[in-house]
C-alpha cells in the first residue's frame, strides 16, 4: 500500500500570509493514501529537509508531496532530499501553492481552498508515480565553435587552454570577423588589429584548435555530450595545404572588379583573393562568381603563376561529419540594410557612409590608406555630421528598423569624432543624438573628452532629411536644446546603423533547436542567472549573436561560455532525464505514427518476439532511444493504440490530476 | 422566501507547458498579478503532451472550461510540439459541437515565460467568459443511465 507524506511550507509569510497552512495539512490527513501531513516555516531549509527525511524513515513513506514554491525552483532540492532518505527521487511531487496560489490571491479562505485542491491533485499524481532511474550517456570530449570572430576565437582559445580539442567553423575564408575590420577600439584607442591578430595566430598555432574556414554547418543531430555535425567545406579552388599566401596570383588576376567585402565594398578586389594581409589561414580563395576561368573556361593565369601548384579549378565542396560534446554559437552581427531609410540619403549619395564603412576609411590598411577623403571625389572633407540611432530604438509602428538599442554606437561615434578631430583639427564634427549612453568603465570620461577636449559638437535631436546640393550633403535636423531647426552643409555624413544578428543565425538556431527572440538574437536559458547557455542542453552562446555588446563584454561572455563547455567536457558521463517515452509492446502495432512526429528521431522499429497473455509472436514494435528522447510527449498523443506513454507524465498521472481537481470542487 | 440559487463557482483546468506557459504563470505569481482561484494548473512537459481526451475527461468530471497554454509558435522548447498541439486542438474544436460542448469553453493560448502579465490577462479573460457561459453540461455516457 502506498504511504504518502504531505509537507506544507509556509515560505515565511509568502505562503502562510494568504494560505492557512495548518488547515491545508489537516485537510490532507483525510485524503486516502496520505499517512502523514505537517507544515513548517521553510521546507527548503536544512531543518525542513530533515523533517522530510525523518518522516520518510519513520512512516515508511512511498511518496512525498511538498506544497511549496514552483517546481521550477525547488523540485530538484526535494528530490535530492528524498534520495538521501532512500526514496526514489521521482516519487516526489510539488504542489505549487506560492506562485500559483498565495501570491495571486488575497483572500485567505480562497487561497486555502485552492491550496488544498492543488495538494490533492499532487497526491493523486504521486499515487500513480513509478520509481524512475536516470540513465547515463557518454560525453565526447570535443567542442565546436560556430563563428570565427573575436567571440569564437576567445571561446576556442579558452577551451583549448583547458586541454580539450575544439573546432572553429567560419563561413568566410578567414577568421577575425568584425573586429578585424575595426580601426581603433574604444575607450583606450588600441589598434584593433594589434590586439586581435595575435589571438588569431594563437588559434592557428594551437594544437588543440582546428580552424575550418570557408565552411558552414549543414546539419546537427544528437544531444548534449553527443552531437553529430555535418559541415560543408566550400570549394575555394585552392589547395590550402600547398598555398603559401605569396599573393602572386592576386597580382596577375585580370578579373579585378569584385566587391571587396572586407572593405565594405568601398573598393574592389581580384577574383582570386586573400581577404586581408593578416588573414588566417593566409591562403587564397577564388570567387567562382567572378573568376573568368571558372565561368568561361578561358584564363588560368593564376594557375600559371602559382609556384606552389596550389590552384585546383576542379575542387568540389567537401562534406565532413564530426562528433562533438558541446556546441557554441558565436555567429556575430552585421549592420542592418538601410533600404527604407531614404531620408538619410544612403542609397543616393556617395558621401553618406555607415560607421563600419567609415571605420575602413580611417584604417591605415583600408581603401584610402587611412586618409580621410570623401568617397565621391576624393577631396578632404571639412564638415562631418554623424547621425546616431539609424534604425536603432525605432518604434514598432515605424515599420522599419529595430526596437532595441544597438549599444555600441554611442561609443564608436565618440571614438570616430575624436579620431577625426585628433588627426584633422580643421574638420568640424557634429553629432546628432537622441541620448548618449555611456554605461561602461571609462566610457563617460571618454565621451566627455570628445566634447570637452576635442570640441565635438553634440546636438540633441533627430535628423529629418539628408540631400545633395551643390556638391554638399545638406543635413536638416532639430536642435531640441535650443528649440530650433538647423541645416548643416556637410561634406560627409556617417550613419550609426543599427546592428542585427547575422542572417544565417536563424537557420542555425533551427538546426540546434535553440530558441531565438523576435529579433533573431539567441535566447539565453535564463536572462540573469544563465546568460551564456541556450535553453537547449549542450548549446552555449558567445558574443553578439545573443544580444548587442562591445568587445570587452564579448570576450567576457566568450570566456564564460568556454568555462561552461569545459565543465561539460570534464565529465565522463552525463545523467539523462528519465522522464522519457516508452512503448508498451503488447499494445504497439508498429504503425510508425510516433516516429513521424518525434522531433529528435528517437524512435525506431524493431522486430521483437512479444509475449503476453495468449500472445507469442514476432511483431514490429516501436523502440525509444532513451538517450535521445527529450520527453516532450508528442508521440503519446499521436499513438492510435495508446501504447506510447511518458514516464513522469503518464496518461494515468495526468488523468488522476484532472480527476482530483474536478472532484475537489 | 429563501434563495436556493447557489453562487456559480466555475471550475477551470489549465494545461501549461513546463517551459513557457508554466514559467509564465510563475512570473504572474512573482509579479503578484491576480487571476481567479477557479483556475487550476496542471503542468505538462509540452502542449503536445495534452491528449484531447484529457480535456474531454475534464468535461466529464464537471469542468466548466479548459485552457491549453503553450509556447508561441516557433518557440517550442521541443521545436515543433506546439504545432502538433495546434492541429489536434483544431480537430477537437470541430468535435465539440458534436459533443454539445460550447466551443468557447475550450481555449488555446500561447504564453511565453516572459509574459506574466499576459498569462494573468488570458486567465482573467477566460474566467470571465466561463462566468458568462455559466455551468457546463456534464458529459455523461447515456448508456450508464439505462
Amino acid at each position: 500500500m502506498q504511504k504518502i507524506g504531505v509537507f506544507v511550507c509556509w515560505c515565511g509569510s509568502n505562503i502562510a500570509g494568504t494560505v492557512d497552512v495548518h488547515a491545508v495539512a489537516e485537510a490532507m490527513k483525510n485524503v486516502p493514501g496520505v499517512v502523514y501531513a505537517t507544515d513548517y516555516q521553510y521546507m527548503c531549509s536544512e531543518v525542513g529537509q530533515q523533517k522530510i527525511r525523518d518522516a520518510i524513515a519513520e512512516y515508511g513513506l512511498t511518496g512525498v508531496v511538498v506544497c511549496s514554491c514552483s517546481p521550477r525552483m525547488h523540485e530538484a532540492t526535494f528530490r535530492k532530499t528524498a534520495e538521501k532518505a532512500g526514496l526514489n527521487p521521482y516519487m516526489v511531487e510539488i504542489a505549487n501553492i506560492r506562485e500559483q496560489c498565495s501570491w495571486i490571491h488575497k483572500d485567505k479562505e480562497v487561497g486555502t481552498e485552492k491550496a488544498i485542491t492543488l495538494a490533492k491533485a499532487a497526491v493523486a499524481k504521486v499515487l500513480k508515480n513509478a520509481p524512475l532511474t536516470a540513465g547515463t550517456s557518454p560525453v565526447i570530449k570535443r567542442a565546436l565553435v560556430i563563428g570565427g570572430g573575436i567571440a569564437g576565437i576567445q571561446t576556442a582559445l579558452d577551451i583549448a587552454d583547458a586541454g580539450y580539442e575544439v573546432d572553429i567553423v567560419e563561413k568566410s575564408p578567414t577568421i577575425g570577423g568584425r573586429m578585424a575590420q575595426l580601426d581603433k577600439t574604444f575607450p583606450t584607442l588600441d589598434c584593433a588589429a594589434c590586439i586581435l591578430t595575435p589571438k588569431m595566430v594563437d588559434a592557428a598555432q594551437s594544437e588543440k584548435i582546428d580552424i575550418i574556414s570557408y565552411a558552414e554547418v549543414e546539419k546537427v543531430s544528437g544531444f548534449v555530450g553527443n552531437f553529430t555535425v555535418t559541415i560543408r567545406k566550400k570549394a575555394r579552388y585552392v589547395d590550402i595545404t600547398k598555398c603559401t599566401g605569396c599573393g602572386a596570383c592576386m597580382e596577375k588576376c585580370p578579373s579585378r572588379k569584385g566587391k571587396n567585402e572586407f572593405n565594405m565594398g568601398l573598393n574592389t578586389r581580384t577574383a582570386i583573393y586573400i581577404p586581408f594581409a593578416q588573414a588566417i589561414p593566409n591562403v587564397a580563395c577564388i570567387d567562382p562568381e567572378q573568376c573568368i576561368k571558372l565561368k568561361t573556361g578561358k584564363c588560368g593565369l593564376c594557375e600559371k603563376v602559382c609556384s606552389a601548384g596550389a590552384i585546383n579549378y576542379q575542387q568540389q565542396d567537401e562534406i565532413i561529419e564530426r562528433q562533438y560534446g558541446a556546441i557554441v554559437a558565436a555567429t556575430g552581427f552585421k549592420p542592418i540594410d538601410l533600404t527604407g531609410f531614404d531620408e538619410y540619403g544612403y542609397n543616393t549619395c556617395k558621401d553618406v557612409v555607415t560607421s563600419l564603412e567609415f571605420e575602413r576609411i580611417m584604417n591605415a590598411a583600408g581603401p584610402t590608406k587611412g586618409q580621410l577623403v570623401r568617397p565621391s571625389d576624393g577631396e578632404h572633407p571639412h564638415e562631418i555630421v554623424f547621425i546616431q540611432c539609424v534604425g536603432s530604438r525605432c518604434t514598432e509602428d515605424a515599420g522599419k528598423g529595430k526596437t532595441y538599442c544597438s549599444k555600441i554606437c554611442c561609443m564608436y561615434t565618440a571614438k570616430h569624432a575624436m579620431l577625426v578631430r585628433d588627426k584633422y583639427p580643421d574638420v568640424n564634427v557634429h553629432v546628432f543624438y537622441i541620448d548618449v549612453r555611456t554605461p561602461g568603465k571609462n566610457f563617460d570620461e571618454f565621451y566627455r573628452r570628445a566634447v570637452e577636449q576635442y570640441g565635438v559638437d553634440y546636438i540633441k535631436g533627430m535628423v529629418g532629411k539628408v540631400w545633395e546640393q551643390n556638391g554638399k550633403v545638406m543635413v536638416q535636423g532639430s536642435d531640441l536644446l535650443n528649440n530650433e531647426q538647423i541645416t548643416i552643409p556637410a561634406d560627409m555624413v556617417v550613419l550609426a546603423a543599427a546592428i542585427e544578428p547575422n542572417p544565417g543565425a536563424r537557420d542555425l538556431a533551427t538546426m540546434l533547436t535553440a530558441s531565438m527572440d523576435t529579433n533573431d538574437f539567441f535566447t539565453e536559458a535564463h536572462p540573469k542567472l544563465r546568460p551564456v547557455e541556450s535553453p537547449t542542453a549542450g548549446v552555449f552562446l558567445s558574443g553578439v549573436c545573443q544580444g548587442p555588446k562591445d568587445i570587452p563584454e564579448t570576450v567576457a561572455q566568450a570566456g564564460a561560455a568556454a568555462s561552461k563547455v569545459i565543465g561539460l567536457l570534464a565529465k565522463d558521463h552525463l545523467v539523462t532525464n528519465p522522464c522519457v517515452a516508452h512503448s508498451n509492446e503488447l499494445l504497439c502495432n508498429g504503425c510508425s505514427q510516433c516516429e513521424k512526429v518525434c522531433p529528435y528521431g528517437a524512435i525506431s522499429y524493431i522486430d521483437k518476439e512479444v509475449r503476453g497473455p495468449g500472445v507469442r509472436e514476432v511483431r514490429r514494435i516501436a523502440q525509444v532511444n532513451e538517450a535521445v528522447c527529450q520527453g516532450c510527449g508528442a508521440c503519446t498523443v499521436t499513438c492510435p493504440s495508446g501504447a506510447m506513454d511518458l514516464k513522469g507524465f503518464a496518461n494515468r498521472q495526468i488523468i488522476a490530476e484532472v480527476d482530483a481537481i474536478c472532484k475537489a470542487q | 422566501m429563501q434563495s436556493t440559487v447557489k453562487e456559480f463557482k466555475p471550475l477551470i483546468v489549465a494545461f501549461c507547458c513546463n517551459w513557457c506557459s508554466y514559467a509564465g504563470a510563475d512570473l504572474a505569481g512573482s509579479s503578484r498579478l491576480s487571476y481567479p482561484a477557479d483556475v487550476k494548473i496542471i503542468r505538462v512537459p509540452c502542449s503536445c503532451r495534452v491528449n484531447p481526451l484529457f480535456i474531454l475527461r475534464a468535461f466529464q468530471r464537471g469542468a466548466d472550461g479548459v485552457i491549453l497554454c503553450g509556447c508561441h509558435p516557433g518557440d517550442c522548447h521541443y521545436t515543433s510540439g506546439n504545432y502538433y498541439a495546434r492541429r489536434r486542438m483544431t480537430l477537437l474544436f470541430s468535435m465539440l459541437d458534436y459533443l454539445g460542448v460550447d466551443r468557447r469553453r475550450v481555449r488555446v493560448e500561447w504564453v511565453s515565460a516572459a509574459e506574466g502579465a499576459r498569462f494573468a490577462n488570458v486567465m482573467n479573460d477566460f474566467a470571465a467568459t466561463i462566468h458568462e457561459l455559466g455551468e457546463n453540461v456534464k458529459l455523461e455516457d447515456l448508456r450508464c443511465k439505462q
